[in-house]
């Protein structure tokens, strides 16, 4: 557990140095994960250490957005205010993503000729 | 025998007490999301919400004194977003094998996201602090708020709006893609993972293996290039 906790907090640490020192528009845990993806590049053997805390940190992912969820108390009065144009802006926009990245990709396999797996 | 006011003002006034309802409301949350087959409706971080507000609200507990136990859970989201390191690894071959569709499909559906939603949301008249927290919605929460942060917007706000984004794309996804008759589950996959993160991705699993492998695929790139866009496009819409 230590072996695993080590270097998933030192990337951490690691990713939030570099943006501090750099001033690169990235959150910190950001570059922590290019830099853990680094890792795993250099010591393969780090991916099997890392994987049952990973994935268990991953497995309850949902649980770790709740506080700040919670945090919605302090803005029902914004929510509802403009209710109905963010509930437009997230659906077409999220329709609008998805539609855009199928086509997108349907369109380039197409082109270069990457087989199809359906 | 202790009066019960003054146990609860004792442990109101430490950590335990709200880091145990919050893990005890998302208990009862996923549990809700078990039995109803899981549907991507059926949300078990906006029912947990839900509760703790509602439990807040009757305690006349103040946000900040309910974050003080939260914040354990809360300080996990940066080394989650650094755990995504593991998918990405996992799914690397797949890259290699898709690499042109897979940066098409990346940079449309990353870009379309963004700009689709600021160029709305300024259009019905939606400015600052609520425009700044809307520009990360289709990135991973723990992404979309360091993103969201950084931009001079809310992560609580961010936080909703990032998880309504993944259960409108969850519920959405399959009779859009099959209306565009879009039969590649690699497309389908990736494109829900990359407009609808985790959510899309739980959703995406649920369908084809494939398409869940590609959805998380989605999530992680999305999650980085979110956050070299982001502040480009919000300075446009500002």
């Amino acid at each position: 557990m230590i072996a695993a906790l080590l270097p998933l907090l030192a990337a951490q640490l690691a990713g939030e140095t570099l943006i501090r020192m750099t001033g690169l528009p990235l959150p910190g845990p950001v570059a922590g994960m290019l830099i853990l993806l680094l890792g795993f590049a250099l010591v393969p053997r780090l991916v099997e250490v890392m994987r049952p805390l990973a994935t268990g940190i991953l497995g309850n992912l949902s649980l770790l957005f709740v506080p700040a969820g919670t945090g919605v108390i302090g803005h029902l009065g914004t929510l509802s205010a403009n209710g109905p144009a963010l509930a437009v802006v997230l659906i077409v926009s999220t329709l609008a993503a998805i539609a855009a990245g199928a086509l997108a990709f349907t369109l380039v396999a197409t082109l270069t000729g990457t087989e199809v797996e359906e | 025998m202790t009066d019960f006011t003054e146990i609860w003002s004792y442990l109101a006034q430490g950590p335990l007490l709200w880091l145990t309802a919050t893990l005890a409301a998302y208990a009862i949350g996923n549990a809700c999301f078990q039995a109803s087959g899981r549907r991507p409706f059926v949300n078990p971080v906006l029912i947990a919400v839900a509760l703790l507000a509602g439990l807040l609200w009757v305690t006349r507990t103040p946000y900040p004194v309910y974050f003080e136990g939260a914040q354990f859970v809360h300080f996990l989201l940066g080394p989650a977003t650094v755990a995504l390191a593991l998918p990405l690894w996992d799914n690397l071959g797949h890259v290699r094998r898709a690499a042109l569709p897979l940066l098409a499909a990346l940079l449309a559906g990353s870009t379309v996201a963004v700009v689709s939603a600021l160029g709305i949301a300024a259009a019905f008249g939606i400015k600052g602090e609520i425009l700044a927290s809307l520009a990360p919605k289709s990135a991973t929460a723990p992404v979309a708020l360091g993103i969201s942060d950084q931009l001079g917007g809310s992560p609580t706000l961010t936080a909703v709006l990032v998880i309504l984004t993944g259960i409108i794309g969850a519920i959405c996804t399959t009779p859009l893609l099959n209306a565009l008759r879009i039969r590649d589950w690699r497309a389908r996959g990736f494109a829900t993972g990359v407009a609808a993160h985790g959510i899309g991705t739980a959703r995406a699993f649920q369908v084809n293996a494939t398409a869940g492998a590609f959805a998380g695929l989605g999530m992680g790139m999305n999650a980085v290039l979110t956050a070299f866009i982001a502040p480009l496009v919000l300075r446009l819409f500002q």
